[in-house]
C-alpha cells in the first residue's frame, strides 16, 4: 500500500504516541514490578518478598480487610446510587437539578474530607458518639460510612446513564401486553440497566480498595492495602515490600477491569436511533416516596459536606465553638502554608492543558491512522491500563523508574513537572475514552473527503475535527482539573518540599492532630473545583452555543 | 476506444472472505457507469479500493494511463460524494465547498468566482452563508456535489448519493446529477441498491453479486436481456417458471409445452428456469394460433396505482403461477376481477431461459 504524507506524519505520531506512554505508563508498572524481586541493595531474590508477605499474617491481614470494605462498600453503595438514580430518571422530582447536583458533590471533594467529617461526627469527641454505644467510628464502620459518600456520586452516574437510555416503545409493548409493574421492572428496567449495575459495582468495589485518604485518616488501627503500601514505604523505607503490596492492590482492580471491559463488550446499544426516549409522567404517590428517599440522602450528604466546613471554622472542637477563620491560616499549620494550594492549581492547570492535548491528539491518531494495526494496538492498551492501576502503585512505579540514578530522565524528579506528568498517566483513560466517544460520533469519511480535495489531514483535524469535539475536549479538562485538585493517592510519594500540593498537605497537617485546618484545606479544593465545574456548565450554555452557531437548525 | 480507467483482476479479501473476485472493469471517458446490486455484493468495496481508501488485496488499476494502484487517495484524481455527505457542519456552505481550494494557494477572489459558480451550477446560489444543519437534505447533497466538483476532478465517484433522501426529492436529484454530469462531461461512478436509479442514470450499468460482475451494458440490455437468472430477478420483475428443456427451442413446465428462442448453449433434458417479464405476457387480441397460449384463472389483483399486478393460477399445470401486469383499461374491457377465467400468451421471442 502506498503512503501519502498524511500517512508518514500520523504513524510518525503515533510512534511517539506509543513512546510517551511508555515512558509515562508502561515503564514505571515495569520497574515496580521487577522491585517486588528485589531485596533492600537491589539483588534479585526471587519470590522471596512475596513468600514473606504472604506468611506474615499482619501484612496478609490487610489484603482481607480492603476486600472486606469494598465488599460491603459496594453491597451499600450500588442499590441507594440505583433507587437514587431510579428517582433522578424515572420519577418526576421537585427540583430534580438540584438533587442531581447534590449528588455529584462529594467528586469534587478530596477522600479525606468525608474522614474529617467523620470524625467531627462520632470521633472521640464528636456530637454523636453516644450514639455509636461503646464503639469507635475509627476502623471498619467509619471507613465505610465515608466510602459510601465518596463512591456514590461515581455509581450514580453510571446508573443514571444506564437508566436514561430506556426506549420508551419497550415499556408502552409492556403495558399493552397487560404486564404488572413489578414485572416490567423485573422484565424491561432491569435487564435495561444490568451492564450499569455491573459496571458501578466494579467501579465502586476498585475506588474503595485502592482508595488511601480515608484508611488514613479514619482507619485507626483497622489496617488495608492502600495504608500499607504508604507504611511500608514511608514509614519504614522498605521499597521491596512496598512494590509487592502494591502489586497484591494491583491484583483485585486489574481484575475488576478486566471483567467490566468483557461486560462492556457484550453490552450493544440497546438505545437504537429510533428508540423514543421515556418520560417520565407524574405519579402523586411514587413520586412522593422518592422525592423523601432522595432529600435524606442529599441531606446526608450535605450534612457530611456542611459538618467539614463548620468543623473547618471552629476555633477549638468542641471546647470552644465559636467561629474563626484561624484555620485558613495555613501558614501555622504546614511551612508551605497557601503556596501548597496555588500547588495545586499550577498543577491541575497544567495536567488540564498537557494532558488534553496528548489525551485528544492521542485519540484522533489512533482513530484515524489507516494501517498501523500494531502500534495502534500498543497504544490502546497503553491507553488502557491506567485505568486498572490503583494511584498509590503508579505513585510507586514513578519512584523506582524516575529515581533510579541510571535513568536520564532522573531530572524530573521531585519537579513539578513529575506530578503534572503523573496525573496524566493516572487519569488517562478516561480522557482517552472521552475523546474517542466524541471522535466515533462523528462521520467518518470527514478524513476521505479531505484526501480526495488533497487538502493535509492536519488541516481538517484543526478547522474541522477539534472544532466539532470542543464540548468533549473541555469535559476532558475540567476532568483532569477536578481530579488533580483533589488526588491524594499517586502524588504523595512524588512531591518534594517546594511542590507539595493543597491534598497531600491537608493529609500532613491531619498528621499533626490540626483537623479543622486539613478539612479547611478541603474546603479550599471543594470550592475551587465547584466553581471551575460551575464555569465550565456555563461556558457549555453560553460561550458554545454563541461559537458553535452551526450546531443550531 | 481507450479507457480512462481500466480495472485489472482487482481481488480484494477480509480474511477467509472474499469481497471482491478478479474484478475487470474498463470505464471511457466521460460515461455516467453504475455499480448496481444487493447490499454486500461488493460494489461499495469496489468503489472504495479505486479511490484508494480501502486498498485491494491484489490487482492493478489504471486512470488516464497511470498506475494508481499503490498510491494513497491524496495522490488520485477524483472527487467523492458520500451516503452522509460528509459535510464539515461547523462550516458555511462557502468553505464547505471552496475547502478543497484554499489549499491549492488559488487567490481569495479566484475561489469566491468559483464558488459562486458552482452554487449557482447546482442551484443553490443564496444559500452560501448557511450551515449545513440548516439545509435540507436535498440541498446538503448539492452541497456535497459542488465540494467534490470544485477542484475539477477527472473522476467523480458517488457512493449511494441519493439513498438518505425522500422519494420526491431523490426522483427529482437524479435527473439534475443526470444533466450536470452531462454538462460537465465528468467521468462517473455511481454506487446504487436501487435499479430504478440505475435504469434511469447511467449510461453503462454493472450488476453485482457476491463480488463479482453478473452483467455489464446498457440499461435496456439489461432490463431485456438479461444474462443471468441473477440480474433478471434483480432488475425489474420477473417470473420464474421451473421446467425441462425437450428441445432446443422448447421447455416443458409441468405438462405444458412452451416455445422459446433456440438454446445453443443447454443440452436437451437439463433443468431450466423459463422466464418472462410481467409486462410481457400478452391477453388482448390473441390471434387463433398464437403460441404459448395457456389458459389461466385469476387469484389475486393488486392495485399499484397505473396497473393492476395480477397472479394467474395456470391451468391444468399443477400449482405453477404467473405474475403479468394488466393495465386499468384492460381489466374494464375486459372485465377481469378475481376469478376470472382467461387465456394469455407468453411471446416466445419475450421468453428467456436459464440454466437451473
Amino acid at each position: 500500500m502506498g503512503l501519502s504524507r498524511d500517512d508518514l506524519i500520523m504513524r510518525g505520531g503515533l510512534v511517539v504516541l506509543a513512546g510517551v506512554l511508555l515512558l509515562i505508563v508502561g515503564l514505571p508498572l515495569w520497574a515496580l514490578l521487577a522491585k517486588g524481586f528485589e531485596d533492600g541493595d537491589g539483588r534479585y531474590v526471587g519470590l522471596a518478598n512475596y513468600v514473606s508477605y504472604f506468611s506474615t499474617p499482619a501484612m496478609f491481614n490487610s489484603a482481607l480487610n480492603s476486600f472486606h470494605v469494598a465488599a460491603v462498600s459496594t453491597a451499600i453503595v450500588v442499590p441507594v446510587a440505583f433507587l437514587y438514580a431510579y428517582a433522578l430518571t424515572r420519577a418526576v422530582l421537585p427540583a430534580r437539578w438540584l438533587f442531581q447536583g447534590i449528588s455529584l458533590i462529594p467528586i469534587f471533594a478530596p477522600s479525606l474530607l468525608p474522614g474529617l467529617a467523620l470524625v467531627y461526627l462520632f470521633g472521640n469527641q464528636g456530637f454523636f458518639k453516644v450514639l455509636l454505644g461503646g464503639s469507635s467510628i475509627y476502623g471498619f464502620d467509619g471507613i465505610v460510612i465515608a466510602q459510601v459518600f465518596y463512591c456514590f456520586p461515581h455509581a450514580t452516574m453510571i446508573l443514571v446513564t444506564a437508566l436514561a437510555t430506556a426506549d420508551a416503545r419497550l415499556y408502552e409493548a409492556a403495558d399493552a401486553l397487560g404486564a404488572s409493574k413489578p414485572r416490567v421492572f423485573f422484565t424491561v428496567t432491569l435487564p435495561g440497566a444490568k451492564y450499569g449495575l455491573i459496571s458501578a459495582a466494579l467501579v465502586v468495589f476498585t475506588l474503595v480498595i485502592t482508595d488511601f485518604g480515608i484508611a488514613k485518616v479514619i482507619g485507626g488501627n483497622f489496617n488495608v492495602l492502600a495504608t500499607d503500601v504508604y507504611k511500608q514505604v514511608i514509614g519504614q523505607q522498605n521499597f521491596s515490600m512496598g512494590a509487592v503490596v502494591g502489586m497484591v492492590l494491583l491484583a483485585p482492580a486489574a481484575l475488576a477491569f478486566v471483567i467490566d471491559r468483557m461486560v462492556q463488550r457484550k453490552q450493544v446499544a440497546l438505545l437504537t436511533s429510533r428508540a423514543v426516549p421515556l418520560i417520565p409522567k407524574p405519579k402523586a404517590g411514587r413520586d412522593l416516596f422518592f422525592t423523601v428517599f432522595c432529600a435524606t440522602i442529599a441531606a446526608g450528604i450535605l450534612t457530611i459536606l456542611g459538618m467539614a466546613i463548620w468543623g473547618s471554622l471552629i476555633k477549638y472542637w468542641p471546647y470552644n465553638l465559636s467561629l474563626t477563620l484561624g484555620n485558613y491560616y495555613f501558614s501555622n499549620f504546614d511551612a508551605n502554608g497557601w503556596e501548597s494550594y496555588f500547588n495545586s492549581l499550577r498543577m491541575a492547570v497544567g495536567a488540564a492543558i498537557v494532558g488534553t492535548a496528548l489525551m485528544f491528539v492521542g485519540a484522533w491518531l489512533n482513530e484515524k491512522t489507516r494501517g498501523f494495526g500494531i502500534v495502534r494496538g500498543v497504544v490502546q492498551l497503553l491507553a488502557f491500563l491506567p485505568m486498572a492501576v490503583p494511584g498509590i502503585v503508579l505513585g510507586l512505579g514513578y519512584i523506582f523508574f524516575f529515581n533510579a540514578p541510571n535513568n536520564p530522565l532522573n531530572f524530573l524528579y521531585a519537579t513539578m513537572a513529575i506530578l503534572v506528568i503523573n496525573t496524566v498517566a493516572h487519569f488517562y483513560t478516561v480522557g482517552h475514552l472521552t475523546a474517542t466517544t466524541a471522535l466515533k460520533q462523528i462521520d467518518p469519511e470527514f478524513e476521505s473527503v479531505s484526501a480526495s480535495l488533497k487538502v493535509p489531514i492536519w488541516k481538517t483535524f484543526s478547522r474541522v475535527t477539534a472544532p466539532i469535539c470542543l464540548p468533549a475536549i473541555l469535559d476532558i479538562a475540567i476532568y483532569l482539573f477536578v481530579n488533580a485538585m483533589t488526588t491524594v493517592s499517586s502524588v504523595i510519594f512524588l512531591y518534594a518540599s517546594d511542590t507539595k500540593l493543597a491534598s497531600v498537605a491537608a493529609v500532613n497537617i491531619e498528621e499533626t492532630g490540626a483537623t479543622a485546618a486539613a478539612a479547611a484545606l478541603c474546603v479550599v479544593i471543594v470550592i475551587t473545583s465547584a466553581i471551575v465545574k460551575t464555569m465550565h456548565l456555563l461556558a457549555d450554555r453560553f460561550l458554545l452555543g454563541r461559537l458553535q452557531a452551526w450546531r443550531r437548525r | 476506444m481507450t479507457s480512462y480507467l481500466e480495472v485489472r483482476d482487482l481481488s480484494k479479501r477480509f480474511g477467509d472472505f472474499t469481497a471482491l473476485g478478479n474484478i475487470s472493469l474498463d470505464v471511457a471517458e466521460g460515461e455516467f457507469v453504475c455499480f448496481l446490486g444487493p447490499s454486500g455484493c461488493g460494489k461499495t468495496t469496489l468503489l472504495r479500493a479505486i479511490a484508494g481508501l480501502d486498498p485491494q488485496s491484489s490487482g492493478t488499476i489504471r486512470q488516464k494511463g497511470r498506475d494508481v494502484s499503490a498510491l494513497p487517495p491524496a495522490q488520485r484524481d477524483f472527487g467523492i460524494v458520500f451516503q452522509s455527505y460528509a459535510l464539515f457542519p461547523n462550516l458555511t456552505v462557502t468553505d464547505n465547498v471552496g475547502y478543497g481550494l484554499v489549499s491549492r494557494r488559488q487567490g481569495r477572489a479566484a475561489i469566491g468566482a468559483r464558488v459562486t459558480e458552482l452554487l449557482a451550477l447546482v442551484g443553490l446560489p443564496d444559500s452560501g452563508s448557511k450551515y449545513p444543519a440548516q439545509l435540507s437534505g436535498g440541498q446538503q447533497q448539492r452541497v456535497a456535489l459542488a465540494r467534490a466538483l470544485a477542484t475539477s476532478p477527472g473522476l467523480l465517484l458517488l457512493d449511494e448519493p441519493l439513498s438518505a433522501l425522500d422519494a420526491r426529492v431523490r426522483l427529482r436529484l437524479r435527473h439534475e446529477i443526470k444533466a450536470l454530469q452531462r454538462t460537465l462531461g465528468v467521468t462517473t461512478i455511481m454506487v446504487t441498491h436501487d435499479q430504478e436509479e440505475a435504469l434511469t442514470m447511467a449510461d453503462r450499468i454493472v450488476v453485482m453479486n457476491h463480488g463479482a460482475i453478473e452483467q455489464v451494458g446498457a440499461p435496456q440490455d439489461i432490463y431485456r436481456g438479461p444474462a443471468t437468472a441473477f440480474v433478471a430477478d434483480f432488475v425489474g420483475s420477473m417470473n420464474f417458471l421451473d421446467g425441462t428443456l425437450e428441445a432446443p427451442d422448447k421447455v416443458k413446465v409441468a405438462n405444458l409445452a412452451f416455445a422459446c428462442p433456440r438454446q445453443e448453449g443447454l443440452a436437451v433434458g437439463t433443468k431450466v428456469r423459463l422466464s418472462i417479464r410481467p409486462e410481457d405476457v400478452r391477453v388482448r387480441d390473441l390471434p387463433a394460433d398464437v403460441a404459448n397460449r395457456v389458459a389461466v384463472e385469476v387469484t389475486e389483483l393488486d392495485f399499484v396505482g397505473a396497473f393492476c399486478r395480477a397472479t394467474l393460477k395456470v391451468g391444468g399445470a399443477g400449482d405453477v403461477t404467473l405474475v403479468a401486469d394488466f393495465s386499468s383499461n384492460l381489466i374494464r374491457d375486459l372485465g377481469v376481477a378475481i376469478g376470472s377465467r382467461l387465456d394469455v400468451a407468453l411471446p416466445p421471442d419475450r421468453v428467456r431461459i436459464y440454466a437451473a
